[in-house]
């Protein structure tokens, strides 16, 4: 039983590394999207992704002072995301 | 019993603390892997309507799931409802982002429309479009379909006239919503 905590901090870890290999999927996503929405839906993606990664540090370390950036990043990734989607309309002009 | 109820907050090493620990971290490897598959889908899915499939995946599921794992770990009061409001506002604004964006993909080249059984939001539906709403209001409106003729009567009543008053350029100007962008 002493040993299941340590169990648990390496499974996330593990979870961690995973989570940095999709953000680098989503990223080449981000890079060739052929069009403007394609890197905005990998742009919100990257986002999501980021609030895991910050909930899985919280987890990790035990540390709750970084609970209110996850708030403050879900509210504030909504809007510019939402702003970005009106800049690609009337940029492409389609 | 008053024992068991005061056992998690003075010794976090307990075997009940343990335990959530365990179904914390179950919970937020499940969110990590539907994580990485929402990547994989984002990677090798055609258009932009299926990247949007895939994408809803760690924004709403995943978020959930790993929000649902921290708060297990956290198990405080004030960390748990500041994680409740995460998962809330994630939950109440993954829609708005995903329906302008769906919007403008329809607008623009963002669907294969060779890839789509019924395409809804089509502006000119006689020509384009062989669709199951323009014949049955022509021809047959009497015998047998008569709940979907009604159906497709009420949904292309409606746009010839809109159609005729905003159509900007002939394909997609004059999509029923168009007063989500015309509006400002």
């Amino acid at each position: 039983m002493s040993s299941l905590p340590a169990l648990l901090d390496t499974v996330l870890g593990v979870v961690l590394v995973v989570l940095g290999l999709s953000a680098a999927l989503v990223a080449v996503r981000l890079l060739r999207g052929p069009s403007g929405l394609d890197r905005l839906v990998a742009l919100d993606v990257l986002v999501a992704e980021f609030l895991v990664g910050l909930v899985v540090y919280i987890a990790l370390t035990g540390d709750s002072s970084l609970v209110p950036v996850v708030v403050a990043i879900s509210l504030v990734g909504f809007l510019g995301s939402t702003t970005v989607a009106r800049f690609v309309r009337r940029g492409t002009g389609r | 019993m008053s024992a068991l109820r005061a056992a998690p907050p003075p010794d976090p090493d307990g075997t009940l603390g343990v335990v959530l620990d365990a179904v914390g971290t179950v919970s937020i490897v499940l969110g990590a892997v539907l994580t990485l598959v929402a990547s994989v889908g984002l990677l090798s899915l055609p258009d932009v309507l299926s990247r949007m499939h895939a994408a809803t995946k760690p924004q709403v599921l995943g978020l959930l799931l790993v929000v649902i794992g921290g708060a297990l770990h956290l198990r405080t009061s004030v960390d748990v409802w500041m994680l409740v409001l995460v998962g809330a506002f994630q939950l109440v604004t993954a829609p708005v982002t995903a329906h302008v964006v769906g919007r403008l993909a329809h607008r623009g080249d963002g669907v294969r429309s060779d890839l789509l059984h019924v395409d809804e939001l089509v502006d000119s539906a006689d020509e384009t479009d062989p669709g199951p709403d323009s014949p049955e209001t022509d021809e047959d409106g009497d015998d047998g379909a008569e709940g979907r003729g009604d159906r497709a009567g009420a949904g292309s009543a409606h746009r010839p006239q809109r159609a005729a008053g905003r159509s900007r350029d002939g394909r997609n100007g004059s999509s029923p919503g168009g007063s989500l962008d015309s509006g400002e």
